[in-house]
């Protein structure tokens, strides 16, 4: 191909790398520091192979992210490469994370650091509240059509969120059900 | 009900589960890892819950790492580990066999009826996993206005996330919240 990406990782140990520089400045989701280093930076993929790879990390069960390293670990390195690039993603984030959340178990009673707590996860529920709404536009083009997203949505809200039924039966029950409509819409079109 | 070494394999049980039901991200099963570990279980409270996620978010990395901190929180060192692994396994192994098999399948129908069918519920789970969080601070004044600040200023600006965490830490320790 001659619109291919400019660069390639030159090992397993460079993707690794790469990978947890990348995750070390993600505060609140790293997809976008992704993009930027993958893409923009180092040049490994372009902006169609980075889209492609994401949109079908996203079909797969398991976080965004993690799918997205695996595909672009195993791309360059094979399994090898998915492990490198999983471990960089995960590694220092991880025990930075559980250095923290030991720290927290230490002074958990004292008030300044409860309040703390209290204060950031108020603002965790509204970073993942605006998140979701910032999604809510993309159902217009949905080929399930507003009236069904909207169903599918409010009745998974309602079941998950207000019952607090198992997440199993929604995803399942709801899903299965959208996927069905969505595919019988999709095929009246064509 | 504290955890006892019968409960391992039911904790690494429970996030193997939630791999597999993890699309739309880390955050969608949220909801569910509250309702098992702490509502069935009773292994932590919703405060530590509440710290569980908040700490992820303040911290690099993917939103994924509020998973072992969860396991942190029910067990230590070793339940963060047995909680990710868990978390990790099936999807893992699941994305490798199916990006070699399915890269070049995604404009099929049933691969694009699958993400249409499953982005408003994606949606839902969020929406779901933002009102957990919201529940145990409902009778503060002080977490509403902190609550919609946050959404205003994601709405609104693109101010980076880091900044409204560290602004929340804030106005918690002074005793706002």
């Amino acid at each position: 191909m001659s619109d291919g990406p400019a660069g390639a990782p030159r090992s397993p140990g460079e993707l690794m790398r790469v990978f947890s520089a990348l995750a070390l400045q993600g505060f609140g989701g790293v997809l976008p520091v992704a993009q930027r280093e993958l893409v923009e930076r180092h040049r490994w993929l372009t902006r169609e192979q980075f889209l492609e790879a994401l949109s079908f990390g996203q079909v797969l069960p398991g976080p965004n992210i993690v799918n997205l390293s695996l595909i672009v670990g195993d791309r360059f390195f094979g399994w090898r490469g998915a492990f490198a690039a999983l471990l960089g993603l995960l590694g220092l984030p991880l025990l930075i994370v559980l250095t923290l959340a030991a720290l927290y178990g230490q002074f958990a009673s004292v008030p300044i650091v409860a309040g703390a707590l209290r204060g950031m996860a108020a603002v965790a529920a509204g970073l993942i509240l605006a998140m979701a709404l910032k999604l809510v536009p993309t159902l217009a083009w949905n080929p399930l059509g507003r009236a069904l997203s909207a169903a599918a949505l409010l009745s998974t809200l309602a079941t998950v969120g207000v019952l607090r039924w198992p997440m199993a039966y929604a995803v399942v029950g709801i899903g299965g059900a959208a996927f069905v409509a969505a595919w019988w819409r999709l095929g009246r079109k064509s | 009900m504290s955890f006892s070494g019968a409960d391992w394999w039911p904790l690494f049980a429970h996030f193997l589960a939630m791999s597999m039901l993890a699309i739309g991200g880390a955050l969608a099963v949220a909801p569910d890892v509250h309702r098992y570990i702490v509502d069935e279980r009773g292994w932590i409270d919703d405060t530590q819950f509440n710290a569980a996620v908040a700490l992820a978010q303040s911290a690099p990395g993917p939103n994924l790492l509020f998973v072992p901190v969860v396991g942190y929180a029910v067990a230590g060192v070793a339940g963060a580990l047995v909680a990710l692994v868990g978390m990790l396994i099936p999807s893992t192994a699941f994305a490798l066999l199916a990006a070699r098999w399915g890269s070049r399948r995604r404009d099929q129908r049933g691969v694009r009826a699958f993400v249409a069918g499953m982005a408003p519920i994606t949606i839902g789970l969020l929406l779901s996993t933002g009102g957990l969080l919201a529940m145990p601070l409902a009778r503060i004044p002080g977490a509403w206005l902190l609550i919609v600040a946050t959404l205003v200023l994601c709405l609104r600006t693109q101010m980076r996330p880091v900044w409204m965490i560290a602004g929340g830490a804030l106005a918690g320790a002074f005793g706002l919240v």
